[in-house]
This record gives C-alpha cells, sequence and structure tokens, in this order.
C-alpha cells in the first residue's frame, strides 16, 4: 500500500453492546476506526453478527479512564467486610421490577 | 401471480456472483474490521440468492435444478442470468466498493418495490433482503465518499472505478419481455422507473465525494440479463463450481 501519506495507526475504540432484553451496555471488544461513524459501523459488523444486541455504544479508548491495580487494595478491600451496606434485611414486594 | 423463474434467475445470479466476487476479499481486506464487513455483505447477498435460486428452481420443474445449489453449481456461463456489472472484476478495494455502491443503490429500490409484488414469496424475500441492502448501501456509500475526498491517489483510483463501471450500469435498467411480463402481472415495476431515483442517489454520494457523475447518455453493455456474459463471468464460475463438480454433492 504505497502512497504519499504516512499510514498512522487507526485509533481504537471501545465497543458496548446491549441485548434486546437487556438493561446496560456490556463491553464486548474493541474495534479500530477512523472516526465515529466508521466506528459504529465496524461495531456493527464484528460484534452483533450472531443477534448479540440491538444497541451499540463506541467511545474512543483514550476517554477511558481506568483504575490503577495498585490501587486494588486501598479502593475495595475496605468495603468487604461491611455487611451493614448491604440491603439484605430488605424483602423485595412482589411486583416490583427490575431488581 | 408468480414471477417467473427467468426473472428471478436474473435477480438470485445477480446476488450469487456479487456475493463470490466479495468473498475473494477475505483473507485480503485491508483491515480486519473491513473484511468482516465485506465478508458480512457477502454473506447477506449469498441468502438472497438462495432464497430466490430456491425458488426459481421449484417453479422451473426442471430435473436438472432441484434447488438453489443446483442452479449455482450446475450451470455454465451462458445459462446464468446475473447483470454484467456484477462480473466486473474486483480490481482494487476503490473498484471493489464503487462497484457495490451502484449495484447497492439499484437493490435497495428493486426490493423495495418487490415488498409490494403480487407474488407472494418474492414479496417475503423482499421484506429481508431491503433491511439488508440499506445497510450494504450506508457502508459502501461511506467508502466511496472517503476514497473519493480522501488523498490524491484515493480521488485517482476511485475516478477508474466510476469509469470502468459506468458503461455496466445501464443494463440494470434494461427492459424486455420478460420484464413486461412481469409489470403486466404485478410482480415488479419496469427497472426503467428506478433510474432517476438510482441516479439521484448515486449523484448525491458521488457530490460529497467530490467525484464527477458521467452522464448516462452513453453506449451501455448489455446481455447478462439473457446469457452473453463477458470472459470474466467463465473465470468466476470455474472457481466456485470446480469442488462441487468434482465431488457432487460434496459437504462440509
Amino acid at each position: 500500500m504505497s502512497g504519499d501519506s504516512e499510514t498512522e495507526p487507526w485509533p481504537l475504540w471501545e465497543v458496548f453492546v446491549r441485548a434486546r432484553r437487556g438493561l446496560s451496555h456490556v463491553h464486548v471488544g474493541s474495534v479500530h476506526a477512523v472516526d465515529a461513524q466508521m466506528a459504529l459501523h465496524n461495531a456493527r459488523d464484528l460484534y452483533t453478527r450472531r443477534s448479540e444486541g440491538e444497541s451499540l455504544w463506541v467511545v474512543p479508548s483514550t476517554a477511558v479512564v481506568a483504575s490503577e491495580p495498585s490501587d486494588k487494595q486501598s479502593l475495595f478491600e475496605p468495603a468487604d467486610s461491611k455487611a451493614y451496606r448491604h440491603p439484605t434485611f430488605y424483602t423485595v414486594p412482589d411486583g416490583v421490577k427490575g431488581m | 401471480m408468480e414471477a417467473h423463474p427467468e426473472y428471478l434467475l436474473r435477480i438470485g445470479d445477480t446476488a450469487l456472483v456479487l456475493a463470490q466476487q466479495l468473498s475473494k476479499w477475505v483473507g485480503d481486506a485491508p483491515t480486519l474490521e473491513e473484511e468482516l464487513a465485506m465478508a458480512n455483505i457477502s454473506l447477506d447477498l449469498l441468502g438472497q440468492a438462495t432464497l430466490t435460486l430456491d425458488l426459481a428452481a421449484m417453479r422451473l420443474d426442471n430435473d436438472r435444478f432441484a434447488d438453489a445449489d443446483a442452479l449455482a453449481f450446475q450451470r455454465d456461463a451462458n445459462e446464468y442470468r446475473n447483470a454484467l456489472l456484477a462480473e466486473r472484476p474486483n480490481g482494487d478495494f476503490a473498484q471493489t466498493m464503487v462497484r457495490q455502491f451502484l449495484y447497492a443503490a439499484f437493490a435497495k429500490l428493486q426490493w423495495g418495490t418487490l415488498i409490494e409484488s403480487s407474488d407472494a414469496e418474492l414479496s417475503g424475500i423482499a421484506e429481508k433482503a431491503v433491511k439488508e441492502v440499506t445497510y450494504h448501501l450506508q457502508h459502501t456509500a461511506s467508502w466511496v465518499i472517503r476514497l473519493g475526498a480522501g488523498t490524491a491517489e484515493s480521488k485517482r483510483r476511485s475516478e477508474h472505478a466510476i469509469n470502468e463501471l459506468w458503461p455496466f450500469v445501464g443494463e440494470l435498467f434494461s427492459v424486455d419481455e420478460v420484464d413486461r411480463d412481469a409489470a403486466e402481472n404485478d410482480v415488479a415495476p419496469p427497472a426503467e422507473s428506478l433510474r432517476n431515483e438510482w441516479l439521484s442517489i448515486v449523484d448525491e454520494v458521488f457530490t460529497q465525494a467530490s467525484l464527477e457523475t458521467p452522464t448516462l447518455d452513453i453506449y451501455m453493455q448489455s446481455g447478462g440479463k439473457t446469457g452473453h456474459h463477458t470472459e470474466a463471468l467463465g473465470f468466476i464460475l470455474a472457481e466456485m463450481q470446480f469442488l462441487q463438480r468434482a465431488y457432487p454433492k460434496a459437504v462440509w
């Protein structure tokens, strides 16, 4: 593929799909694309071939901010021993959906 | 009213030849994403071909052709009824995308009219096909715009592709006995009636792509719909049919 311009790698986008009966978009993988429209099309072509869902989000990977693995202990372990935070003593009434 | 098998073969064969052509890009596409996209389009077209050719086989009532597979693998080029546009070589990526775009714009309009067909089975196939082709049109139009309005090289290749393929678009709108018969029986309006809308779709995309839309007022190639094909089809069919002819009824 020769040409006058340098070939830069295309930006990476993270793909999220919401299943037909799902409530939230779930991360399924990533695609390379030049812009948002192409990213959406590429995500449709790669990640919805087997009726995985009916709504797509694509987000530039650079927009994703992740927690540091080394902070795991201080960020998440303190919540482990706090039973009083869980709603285990509450009975959900019949007919309440989505819980 | 039932569509005549000849009418069905034209639709099915065009989809089949294009599917076969696109499948040649597998392993060779510019990016992994585009490889999947082209394979998906190819499979969509193969599905449309299978449904249409199965219907044709049923109505042909000919022992040679029990089903779509028999029609696909047992006919030689002079029995194929695809539009010549489908058998034009893949060429480079621009040529493949321009060819697919020109066809997809036509197919979306054609399947759109076939939803209202007096032929119930054909109408059913159309309901499914029109959704697939709508996406094909979006995808290929998007590429035509990127390539046409891209670099000097991509523009040059796009212009070359349009020049190569334009003499073959006229055939899509040609009308003969088979088409008139279909129109009289309310199976489908004559393709001629789709020409203006097709041209405006193409022109809109070409304009966004900074590409010139040639005039339709030129000598157009034809013959595919009556079995008079270019040498390109011979090679396409040889590759497609070899396995089935060497090992009849072989399955995975």
